[in-house]
């Protein structure tokens, strides 16, 4: 990174990662996205979550896969990974009914980006995991309970 | 009354396999957790810092670690930490990684020995110089077969306080190391315990540390490991780096010597 | 400061695979300390991958990923020695920018 470049990065204040981003010439800001969305991560519900994601009554499809182990040994860290062969898939959510806000993350995938990701979360109990996907203006959902256990004095 | 009691048998059998065959599938499910945790240890994060942490130059002596004589001479890391325990000349002890690297902290860079092991492991906030170091020098023996004989003399008397150590019943409970990490199929809840008087089970519970535990979101040392255990066996803490443990580590990577190390590990 | 994330980005058959590690808490606010205080949020909110200056992912996240994050993803095209920028930020405003060139 050249110097122009990290000072921008430092005078970039209150722009939000995207705003630093283009005013560093590191995206155009063409690209920049929406801000973090507040209202969607402060959800207490995956109803209201679907909502704020603007994805309300989202139809269940075999096409959507989430890769994680049946159990997890330590709530603290489960990887969780979400998978769809369908092209053109615009962007991904990963929400956790069980927890105190469900939605974890989310991602938006520029074209050529493909709908594969893999991340790792905290989950507070047994739960069922949502992985929601829009794809053409449409969103699709699928899901799978993911069993948390308490381990022993841990290896 | 003889077809009641066969009856009972097989349903007894029956239900024996139905919870042996769930069990399968639950140590299954498990054993897909550790491979997907496994690509992506968040130990490597802390290895890069502990590489930056010998090579830079710190220390009232202003000093790099680079001349540390972690066993194998002077900056040599490569294989180094699978052969430790072991004697040193220059201070007539046995040492282990994260002892050996506090005498060269002291001796080479000038820190106080207090001051070094302060922060001997981490807690949210505050960061351990020695986690990270111990993280980085056990890396360097990465698939390196883990190698303590325990020829020397002192490393012989060593092994056998350590043995000694591992079988004695005391605190509170009665309580031995032994107790848990005796027999094979021993388990807590879901967590299997290591046989770690068998070559293969000292070695899969010795060549994963350091290990990066996701429940406490750190990796922890072997002296951490060993520590926190006596803690769970409600004996009295030994104090970071006392003899007792590093006798407790000869006698298990004596026993474990032959085995391959995997390190940095990753552990609920 | 924060500390350096490791990236790795390989290149197979016209798909470059990015498996990031990021150093963060992911304190989620929730959690109390010893004297019972409440411990404030700390988390990386945003990520942002581009793939010689292209977004090729943009991500948000909450306070529910795991500390010191881990992120893997795929995307089309990508050759050896491409560079691959991620950033990130989190709620208090620190940032980590690293770059590495695609293996």
């Amino acid at each position: 990174m050249n110097l122009q470049r990290r000072e921008a990065l430092k005078a970039g204040g209150g722009l939000g990662l995207f705003g630093l981003l283009a005013a560093a010439g590191l995206i155009t800001p063409g690209q920049a996205r929406a801000e973090w969305n507040k209202s969607a991560f402060d959800a207490k519900t995956i109803e209201e979550t679907l909502k704020a994601l603007g994805a309300s009554a989202p139809a269940n499809s075999a096409d959507v896969q989430i890769t994680a182990p049946d159990i997890a040994e330590n709530g603290a860290v489960v990887p969780v990974g979400v998978v769809s062969a369908l092209a053109g898939v615009e962007a991904i959510a990963i929400l956790i009914e069980k927890n105190p806000n469900p939605l974890a993350a989310s991602f938006v995938l520029p074209a050529g980006t493909e709908a594969s990701v893999q991340t790792r979360v905290k989950m507070g109990q047994t739960s069922d995991v949502y992985a929601l996907v829009k794809v053409g203006g449409q969103f699709l959902m699928t899901k799978k309970e993911i069993k948390v256990t308490l381990g022993g004095c841990g290896g | 009354m003889h077809s009641i009691v066969q009856a009972a048998l097989a349903a007894a059998t029956f239900g024996l396999a139905g919870a042996a065959l769930a069990q399968g599938s639950t140590m299954d499910e498990i054993a897909k957790y550790r491979e997907m945790l496994a690509d992506g240890n968040p130990a490597e994060l802390l290895e890069a810092k502990g590489e930056e942490l010998w090579k830079k130059a710190r220390g009232p002596k202003n000093a790099s670690l680079e001349q540390c004589d972690m066993g194998l001479g002077p900056g040599k890391l490569e294989g180094a930490y699978a052969q430790l325990p072991r004697y040193f000349a220059d201070t007539k002890k046995v040492m282990d990684a994260e002892s050996r690297v506090v005498h060269c902290m002291v001796s080479l860079q000038g820190f106080k020995e207090e001051e070094v092991t302060r922060n001997w492991y981490s807690k949210p906030g505050r960061d351990s110089d020695i986690e990270a170091l111990v993280t980085y020098i056990g890396a360097k023996s990465n698939g390196e077969k883990i190698n303590v004989p325990a020829r020397h003399p002192e490393e012989a008397r060593m092994a056998k306080i350590g043995e000694h150590i591992f079988y004695r019943r005391s605190g509170p409970q009665d309580f031995s190391c032994a107790i848990c990490h005796g027999q094979e199929g021993k388990r807590i809840r879901l967590q299997e315990l290591g046989n770690l008087t068998t070559q293969a089970g000292a070695g899969t519970a010795m060549g994963n540390w350091p290990s990066y535990r996701v429940s406490q979101g750190a990796v922890w040392t072997m002296q951490r490991r060993l520590i926190d255990c006596m803690r769970q066996a409600r004996w009295p803490e030994p104090k970071y780096l006392s003899d007792s443990v590093i006798a407790l580590e000869v006698f298990l990577q004596k026993t474990a010597s032959g085995t391959v190390m995997q390190t940095p590990g990753i552990k609920r | 400061m924060a500390d350096p994330m490791k990236i790795r980005a390989s290149a197979k058959d016209g798909v470059t695979e990015v498996k990031i590690l990021m150093s963060h808490e992911m304190e989620t606010g929730q959690r109390k300390d010893a004297a019972g205080a409440l411990i404030p949020a700390h988390f990386i909110t945003e990520v942002s991958a581009e793939h010689n200056g292209r977004q090729v992912l943009a991500a948000q996240f909450g306070t529910a990923v795991s500390k010191n994050p881990y992120l893997a993803f795929k995307f089309k095209g990508g050759a050896k020695g491409d560079k691959l920028a991620v950033s990130w930020v989190d709620n208090k405003g620190d940032k980590r920018t690293d770059e590495v060139q695609i293996a």
